[in-house]
């Protein structure tokens, strides 16, 4: 970064410092917080698209959709995250290329299951051995977005299915009166009211997903907690900045950095809560109604 | 939706490169120096990276080295999302059960009990290991009772914060820490473990395997792989 910078053992402490804080390493460091944002603002509402459709089919008048929803949240719940992270991304890597194995290569003879080894024709490896590092590090992400969503979308379906019901029948009741069908009564009234129900297991969610980042690495993908472990664990003179054990700096700073995080997320959320309780027939909706009133 | 992006993504990923020459992707930790480490820059380094692209060259392959966690290398190699692993791995009878090694390109690594003191207790206290490790199954045998941690660097941590009474590690490993601790950590005893280490393959890639051991057969002869053991491991190097 600074010119000065040439060879670390004979700087000052001031410029050692700076020089070891602007490090290669430290850039990355520095910009995994980029990943992580990025990856919670794919996720979010990935989760809730998932959670949607999930309340929408554990809801649904078909029984086997009914079933599909209810079991999409029941298996997906009570599998611990770390096992979903190790196993089912594996799991589905391996789907993909048996899928576009069985499409590119039909004529391969070899069994793709041997053992405890799985290999399939070499132009069905997703991303291609050949391909560079860059694409492999993308695929994982994407697979790190999809199961997190996964994950996610199975709790935001069930807090999304308890809001459903909790809005008020009779306010359902009044709209089939007026002669509206299923589906618009759905639109119109229950989903416009049931977001005030769901806010505040959504918020759970979203503060929890926040702090489960750190899963990624189990994905190669190098999150900030990853990145603190490693810049503060005690660095022997192999290194060019040789230091003591300093993660608890490192992990002082990702705690501001989530407090922060979590307060911002906290402030927001309140201001959504108020904003869907205006005009809604829930306490918060009526004693904004008697405020202004 | 998603599934369609999904998808459609993966074709063009795996349709542009088809054509390249294959690649061999060596997976390493990173955490473990100077074996493998993360350097400055942010780039993977150490012997076993600088050795890897040594043995490349000569055997005319196009590698390419990946960080993956320890805990899944396994799963990621059998699966196919790399070819090798140069990670530090040595070679034991229960390890062969399930994957092929290469000659060990380190001679038998003799591992360190290292402690806050030199009477500290070894054989019955809480001795500190990596998961998964040779050294942890010798703790485990041993008597002693067994604390396992995820990194290498967590083991010196117990230690040094009084979690453990010692740890057990390679000590190539633990020398440097030691000299770094200004007396702070002391080496216990010490005691030869395991085969040496090797570079793992899938049990089919017998092919892989067999180039991998002839170009280091070969750097044994020349004398060129205890350069590479000297730059990395200082004066303290057990050499070929």
């Amino acid at each position: 970064m600074f010119s000065f910078c040439a060879d670390p053992s004979t700087l000052d402490p001031t410029r050692w410092m700076l020089c070891y804080l602007t490090s290669g390493k430290h850039v990355l460091f520095y910009w995994s917080f980029g990943t992580v944002l990025l990856l919670l603002a794919v996720t979010a509402p990935a989760a809730l698209a998932f959670g949607f459709g999930g309340a929408m089919a554990a809801r649904s008048q078909n029984p086997a959709l009914r079933l599909f929803g209810k079991t999409y949240t029941a298996m997906v719940r009570g599998i611990p995250d770390i096992i979903f992270f190790m196993f089912f991304v594996i799991a589905l890597d391996q789907a993909l290329e048996w899928g576009l194995h069985q499409w590119r290569c039909p004529e391969w003879t070899d069994p793709i299951r041997n053992g405890l080894e799985f290999k399939v024709c070499p132009a069905a490896k997703v991303p291609p051995g050949s391909a560079p590092q860059i694409w492999h590090e993308v695929y994982g992400f994407v697979l790190a977005v999809v199961t997190f969503a996964i994950v996610f979308g199975a709790f935001a379906a069930n807090v999304l299915y308890g809001a459903m019901s909790a809005v008020p029948r009779a306010q359902l009741e009044t709209a089939e009166a007026y002669g509206m069908s299923h589906r618009q009564v759905f639109r119109r009234i229950l989903v416009p009211q049931m977001w005030v129900y769901a806010l505040p297991g959504l918020s759970n969610l979203w503060l929890i997903l926040i702090k489960a980042t750190p899963l990624l690495f189990l994905l190669g993908v190098k999150d900030i907690v990853y990145w603190a472990n490693e810049l503060g664990s005690s660095k022997t003179d192999t290194f060019a900045y040789p230091h003591g054990d300093w993660k608890l700096w490192y992990f002082l700073g990702l705690l501001v950095f989530y407090l922060a995080f979590t307060r911002v997320s906290e402030v927001v959320l309140a201001r959504l809560s108020r904003r869907l309780s205006r005009g809604q027939a829930t306490m918060a909706g009526e004693a904004m109604r008697k405020a202004a009133a | 939706m998603k599934k369609t992006l999904l998808a459609t993504a993966l074709v063009a990923l795996s349709a542009f490169a088809a054509n390249a020459q294959d690649t061999v992707r060596i997976a390493t930790e990173g955490l473990y120096p100077p074996y493998n480490l993360i350097d400055d820059a942010g780039n993977l380094a150490g012997y076993e990276v600088d050795l890897g692209n040594e043995i490349c060259k000569r055997a005319g392959l196009t590698c390419e080295f990946v960080q993956n966690d320890w805990d899944s290398m396994m799963p990621n190699l059998n699966s196919g999302n790399f070819d090798v692993i140069m990670a530090g791995m040595s070679i034991t009878e229960e390890r062969k059960k399930d994957r092929l090694f290469s000659q060990n390109y380190m001679p038998p690594a003799v591992s360190f009990y290292v402690a806050t003191s030199a009477d500290a207790d070894i054989k019955a206290g809480v001795v500190a290991a990596q998961t998964g490790t040779i050294q942890a199954g010798h703790v485990a045998e041993s008597g002693a009772q067994l604390l396992e941690f995820k990194t290498p660097d967590e083991t010196v941590a117990a230690v040094q914060n009084g979690e453990a009474d010692a740890v057990l590690a390679d000590g190539e490993y633990l020398q440097p820490v030691v000299d770094a601790s200004a007396g702070a950590l002391v080496v216990v005893e010490t005691i030869p473990l395991g085969d040496g280490v090797g570079a793992a393959f899938r049990q089919s890639d017998t092919e892989l395997a067999a180039t991998f051991d002839k170009v280091i057969a070969e750097m044994k002869a020349d004398g060129s792989i205890n350069e590479l053991i000297k730059k990395w491991f200082k004066e303290k190097a057990v050499l070929f």
